[in-house]
């Protein structure tokens, strides 16, 4: 009699699940539309020329070795993540009320605001405080804070399925309906997974709802740089609201904006009132730090703090994003025009419109499968594609998929 | 709520001090009512030492291999290996939430021996972890949701001080066994086995592998034999913390001796590996977590909980240093020099337990220093009291834990002496 005989077997995570599945595919047209990350046009992943750089600066230097970074993370990485996040100019960097900590991704970032929120926030039991997230959110969202031990996690309206945008009216309706001090999960830009973003002037109607209601914000930055091109345009949102005396957390990721999705390179950038409030904050998330893995991995942030307090390689790290940026818009053009000139029914404005490496297409779940049985053009079962996959060898196929399984299922 | 009670406190602050009211009371912040977490106790050690101008100061607070000129040490294979990767020129693609399956597959033979019936059934997974802690973390989590029998952990008394936060965060209860005899600054056996064979049935039990932390004291085989019989009658569940494998005897498979003999006795452990100490690792952050299970079809199903543990936690984990690793464990000339310098590592700390006692007694100390060199480790528990440890730091700038315990990695030849003085000025 085994402890674990009654363990069920647990479903697996959808998108690793569908890029198993793809693996597995024979079919020589097969495409892999799921997955978020970056592709060239040789669909091959891509190690930034600036990445491959500091990397063998590194393994060059025998001055450096492997001790533990401090329970926060490498000062300089933290530092100058924030930066990225916040502005060079930032107010409040000058008036020493951000700090950061170095976690081990966007992911870990998330978990440790978490944690932290659970038991500081409002009171020091926030079991039952909202949690709200985007209808839809990244699958992970959800999973994150209920582990931290969040019993109320909500949806707040988002995507407006009918005219494939953002449903404002809804999301400030839900902002207005909020319980004071709930907490907002906010995508700083290009939205997982429809890739729809509020435009400057609805942020500021967000801001305002927000700031009236006492509502925390809780921004999730992963393809800071990546969605526009722009690293400052793409943070814009965050900033507006550091501006309007939020204090807020910011989980970044450089998964994606760098290409170093494996070695877990993340930062909870933390703005308070106040350095009185924030050294408070801090100490206490070193001690959630502590039991969760202790001190976070030194590869990766040492790279990305190389290169971002150097100024060539920041230069040079600044155009390798804008390259993967442009390909992404390349790829969207190119796929609307082809949608058009097939009259492939409906209308395909949303393939450009929206931003980041995802297009919510608004194929339904009955067309999802069509593609991914039929034509092997792999998909997640909301019709999610990842922009990256597409080059300029598949993209036809694509769009004569899209258009048969349009035209053919309803 | 917060801001109710921050108002509160704004005004009566305004009526007790009328000039304080007059000041611009800022808005008030989310995060008035966090406390100032308490400081690290050793990290506080390091502090302490970092400050102090003494030319002679000693820290033997730090938990990381020193050589024998106080320097951090990066092992010859770990370099060569570095290189090897560089040049393979690989992508930076997401590992699985399980970890990179060479180095799963590498670290469970290292631990279980290659030849491990377990690892030919196929009835054990093992993932990759964030070193030690995240092992345990994870393997605390994976009990507070599927181990329902029992609550409770026990560990010896006294354990790393983390195990206890750890776990309890993870949502399991702690309790204590008899470990450490401060009698005699040695295994307290009886004490032991009195107190495991009273705890309730499918409790889960938690064991130092080798040179246990902090003490340094090992149980004997004939002694791990008697407690994997007492623990099998009382039906107990395994959790082996091994994070010393190599660095304690200077053999890996001596090192491993109770882990493989606990899985032949038929305990299904859990086991936490880290390669932080014996292969310089620290921050990279390698280690592993492994569930010794009835057969390869429960093994199946605990695999896929503990990717739906470890996905909200960090999605999937760092690949550097499980590279690394797999490659140093995988490449046979590499394996061999990380043999020899492991056992390097482990000798040169055996050379100054054997240094120290050999230096005290040519103080004159007439104290009995032989558990000095008869733990085992990184770590020593000397046996001072606090008061000790107070004049040893405030005198002599030597510094350490309250609790009497010295890493001995951060002694050398050059300062050993030194050491055996100031020690022997405080005891005798």
């Amino acid at each position: 009699m085994s402890i674990f005989g009654e363990v069920p077997l647990a479903a697996p995570v959808a998108v690793f699940k569908l890029s198993a599945d793809f693996r597995e595919d024979q079919n020589p047209n097969k495409v892999n539309l799921g997955v978020g990350a970056y592709r060239t046009d040789e669909c091959q992943p891509w190690v930034l020329p600036v990445v491959r750089k500091v990397e063998k600066m590194i393994v060059d230097d025998h001055s450096l070795n492997h001790e533990y970074l401090p329970i926060l993370g490498l000062p300089e990485f933290r530092s100058s993540a924030s930066k990225i996040a916040l502005g060079e100019d930032s107010p409040a960097i000058k008036d020493n009320r951000v700090g950061a900590v170095q976690c081990l991704g966007g992911t870990g970032a998330l978990k440790i605001g978490a944690e932290f929120l659970r038991r500081w926030y409002n009171g020091t039991d926030n079991t039952k405080t909202p949690i709200y997230v985007s209808a839809p959110t990244w699958e992970n969202h959800n999973a994150v804070f209920s582990n931290a031990g969040f019993e109320d996690i909500r949806p707040y309206k988002y995507w407006d399925a009918g005219k494939r945008g953002l449903d404002l009216t809804g999301f400030l309706g839900d902002l207005e309906s909020a319980p004071d001090h709930s907490i907002f999960v906010l995508h700083a830009c290009a939205h997982n997974p429809t890739g729809t973003d509020p435009t400057q002037d609805q942020w500021k109607q967000i801001a305002d709802v927000m700031k009236r209601k006492n509502l925390f914000a809780f921004f999730d930055s992963a393809y800071q740089g990546f969605a526009s091109g722009n690293l400052d345009k793409d943070a814009w949102s965050i900033r507006y609201f550091v501006s309007q005396g939020f204090e807020l957390f910011c989980a970044q990721s450089f998964s994606k904006n760098f290409g170093l999705y494996n070695e877990r390179v993340g930062n909870l950038t933390v703005v308070a009132k106040d350095q009185d409030n924030l050294s408070r904050v801090l100490s206490q998330m070193e001690k959630i730090v502590r039991i969760t893995w202790s001190n976070p991995p030194s590869q990766g942030a040492r790279l990305v703090a190389i290169t971002l307090n150097t100024p060539e390689l920041f230069a040079e790290w600044k155009d390798n994003v804008k390259t993967m940026a442009d390909r992404v818009l390349l790829m969207r053009a190119q796929l609307k025009e082809k949608l058009k000139t097939l009259g492939t029914p409906g209308t395909w404005e949303h393939i450009t419109e929206q931003i980041g490496m995802f297009s919510f297409t608004g194929l339904n779940p009955k067309q999802v499968e069509y593609m991914i049985k039929e034509k092997h053009v792999y998909l997640m079962a909301s019709g999610r594609i990842n922009m990256c996959g597409l080059t300029s060898k598949n993209i036809d196929y694509v769009a004569e998929s899209i258009h048969e399984a349009v035209t053919t299922v309803q | 709520m917060a801001l109710l009670k921050t108002n509160k406190l704004i005004s009566s602050v305004g009526s007790l001090t009328p000039s304080l009211a007059a000041l611009p009371i800022r808005a008030s912040s989310w995060w008035t009512e966090v406390q100032m977490g308490p400081p690290d106790p050793i990290l506080g050690v390091t502090e302490a030492f970092k400050r102090d101008s003494n030319s002679k100061k000693m820290n033997l607070g730090v938990g990381a291999y020193r050589d024998d000129n106080g320097k951090p040490y990066v092992l010859n294979c770990v370099r060569k290996a570095e290189a090897l990767i560089a040049s393979k020129m690989l992508d930076k693609e997401y590992l699985p939430i399980g970890g990179l399956g060479d180095f799963s597959k590498a670290c469970a033979e290292l631990a279980l021996g290659v030849d491990s019936e377990v690892l030919k059934s196929k009835r054990s997974i093992t993932v990759q972890t964030i070193s030690g802690t995240g092992s345990l973390r994870i393997g605390a989590n994976f009990l507070s949701r599927f181990h329902l029998a029992a609550k409770d952990v026990y560990l010896p008394k006294p354990s790393w001080g983390n195990h206890t936060p750890i776990f309890r965060d993870g949502g399991m209860q702690l309790k204590a066994y008899r470990y450490y005899d401060s009698a005699t600054c040695g295994f307290d056996f009886t004490g032991a086995l009195d107190d495991i064979s009273q705890i309730p049935e499918h409790s889960v039990i938690m064991l130092h592998a080798c040179a246990h932390n902090p003490t340094g004291v090992d149980p004997r085989p004939e002694q791990w034999k008697e407690l994997s019989a007492v623990i099998k009658k009382r039906k107990l569940l395994v959790f082996f913390d091994m994070a010393y494998q190599g660095f304690a005897s200077g053999d890996i498979n001596r090192d491993a001796w109770a882990v493989r003999y606990f899985i032949e006795q038929g305990h299904n452990v859990l086991l936490s590996q880290s390669f932080a100490k014996n292969m310089g690792l620290y921050g990279e952050r390698v280690g592993g977590f492994t569930v010794v299970c009835a057969d390869a079809e429960e093994a199946k199903r605990v695999e896929s909980q503990l990717k739906i543990l470890i996905r909200p936690i960090y999605s999937n984990p760092p690949m550097n240093g499980a590279r690394i690793a797999s490659t140093i464990l995988t490449t046979p000339e590499l394996r061999s020099t990380w043999l020899e310098e492991v056992k390097g590592m482990a000798d040169r700390i055996i050379k100054m337990r054997e240094m120290l006692v050999t230096n005290l007694k040519n103080e004159g100390s007439t104290h009995n220093w032989q558990h000095v060199t008869e733990q085992i480790g990184m770590f020593c528990f000397t046996g001072l009291k606090p008061d000790q440890v107070e004049r040893l730091t405030k005198e002599f700038s030597v510094y350490m834990t309250k609790d009497g315990r010295i890493s001995v990695a951060g002694v050398t030849s050059g300062n050993v002496g030194y050491l055996a003085h100031a020690i022997h000025q405080v005891t005798k």
